[in-house]
């Protein structure tokens, strides 16, 4: 075939997301969504974060949030938008019972299913500074993959995605437990293991925050590598293949 | 350009619908009570995990060096005024409702009986936690005293102060009322409970969160059921703002 011809054909479809991916994606984007906007609601009770089992206005916070404003956040970012720790909770801790199935669902699916093992775990190239060094540079050029090379997740792509799902999400739902006294009873070594209550709720809200950046990272990724090919793959499964000549 | 300003303004426009919406659900009664069937969830699933296990204690150490006095720190009540200036000499704790021994406990009563100290971390619904010291007899040996009748289920703590005229009150079920850690606190970290602390006593149900410590308890009432008290959901932030009965989490 001709390079003219080739350029003709009609790009070439692969199917990339297998169907738990989609579902998980789509219902784990509403429920932390819910999740990030009613915790900042809580966070505005108490706008200060500290390391250590105790933590109140008396003692050294090495974080707060607002400069003294109440409510510190503002209401575009919470749920609801008005001031209400007791609304909040409830949206909190309800969807926290959706938010744990999905995760716990998704990870043995990736598991049990080798998404887990083909997808996201690194190769023994990939195991190497060199490798980051590379992909951190194709991306900065915006030289996103093409043909056959963009059907695997790139190397930044497997560490954001392993960082999500394997560290960021598990610390959520840990730290988020730690905070419960009744689970400083039931499992007090998951409290030793975050080094205390208060630095639980500090790690909830870090990990929180790098759910956020992941998320702007990832959102700015899609825009510039092809929103609509995207977003129509994570929805249907299918993804149009990058041809290696042009578009 | 146009495109972008059109992606902008539905993203803009969504969340506006977001959140709207949600101001919009959290007023709902029927979304409000169907999100809040998972407080019943979160209740069973903590019961289950932690059976007996006792709260965490820590060393005298570990204690906050300013224990933060939060909700109620005083009292604008005159007979609670008149006991406070005599330093509670004359204060007495009744425990009634379905026992077989209705009680009138002066305090020298609660300081003679066996005590409890403990060293508790005390997490605020609102985020922050402080550690300190408390004594006082169980709640258990209390109830022991005034025998239960078999329909009681709940203990219902009676208390001085009063929130926006409401006067503040708190529950517990059974398993809490006989937990060992459950106690009726007259000192805290070494001393007579201070007034901004709740003096001359008050709860220590050391799994539950800050609002479940009712301070100023003047009375302790056994029920069969909380529907008919006050607002009926059991408690001041119960009745007044939608706070979960139930506050392990």
């Amino acid at each position: 075939m001709d390079p003219a011809a080739a350029s003709l054909a009609p790009p070439r479809r692969a199917y990339r997301h297998r169907w738990p991916t989609r579902v998980w994606h789509w219902a784990n984007l509403i429920v932390v969504t819910i999740m990030l906007m009613s915790g900042l609601m809580i966070l505005n009770a108490h706008p200060r974060l500290y390391w250590g089992h105790y933590g109140a206005n008396a003692d050294h916070a090495w974080l707060v949030i607002g400069g003294g404003r109440f409510p510190a956040l503002p209401g575009w970012m919470t749920i609801p938008s008005y001031y209400s720790l007791s609304a909040a909770r409830i949206w909190h801790f309800a969807f926290a019972w959706l938010l744990v199935p999905l995760l716990i669902g998704y990870l043995l699916w990736s598991l049990l299913g080798g998404h887990l093992r083909r997808d996201l775990w690194l190769s023994r190239d990939e195991r190497r500074a060199s490798a980051l060094w590379h992909d951190l540079r194709e991306h900065a050029a915006l030289r996103f993959p093409k043909g056959e090379a963009a059907l695997r997740y790139n190397l930044l792509q497997k560490l954001l995605y392993g960082l999500v799902l394997l560290v960021l999400l598990p610390l959520m739902v840990a730290s988020g437990l730690a905070m419960a006294p009744a689970m400083d009873a039931a499992w007090p070594w998951l409290v030793d293991l975050l080094g205390g209550r208060q630095s639980a709720r500090s790690l909830h809200f870090i990990a929180a925050m790098g759910l956020v950046s992941f998320t702007l990272i990832h959102l700015l990724a899609v825009l510039l590598a092809g929103p609509w090919n995207h977003v129509r793959a994570m929805l249907t499964g299918w993804f149009a293949v990058p041809q290696e000549n042009g578009t | 350009m146009t495109l972008r300003l059109t992606r902008r303004g539905l993203i803009g426009g969504g969340g506006a619908l977001l959140l709207s919406g949600c101001d919009r659900l959290s007023e709902a009664p029927a979304a409000k009570s169907l999100m809040q069937r998972a407080e019943g969830l979160t209740m069973r699933s903590q019961r289950w995990l932690m059976g007996d296990a006792l709260a965490r204690e820590f060393a005298e150490a570990d204690m906050s060096p300013v224990f933060r006095a939060n909700g109620s720190t005083s009292v604008d009540d005159a007979a609670y005024r008149a006991h406070a200036a005599q330093g509670f000499a004359r204060w007495a704790l009744v425990v009634d409702g379905l026992v077989k021994r209705p009680l009138v406990l002066p305090l020298a009563a609660l300081k003679a009986m066996p005590q409890r100290r403990q060293i508790t971390r005390h997490d605020c619904v609102e985020g922050w936690s402080a550690i300190g010291q408390w004594q006082g007899p169980q709640l258990a040996q209390v109830l022991a005293m005034a025998g239960l009748l078999p329909a009681a289920r709940y203990a219902v703590f009676h208390c001085a102060d009063r929130i926006g005229g409401a006067p503040y009150y708190e529950s517990i079920d059974l398993i809490d009322a006989f937990h060992p850690q459950t106690i009726l606190a007259w000192q805290m970290n070494g001393h007579p409970l201070p007034l901004e602390h709740g003096a001359p006593l008050r709860l220590r149900v050391e799994r539950q969160l800050g609002y479940k410590q009712a301070k100023y308890v003047m009375r302790i009432e056994l029920v069969a059921s909380l529907a008919s008290l006050f607002g009926g959901k059991g408690g001041y932030w119960e009745d007044a703002g939608d706070y979960a009965w139930y506050a392990g989490i």
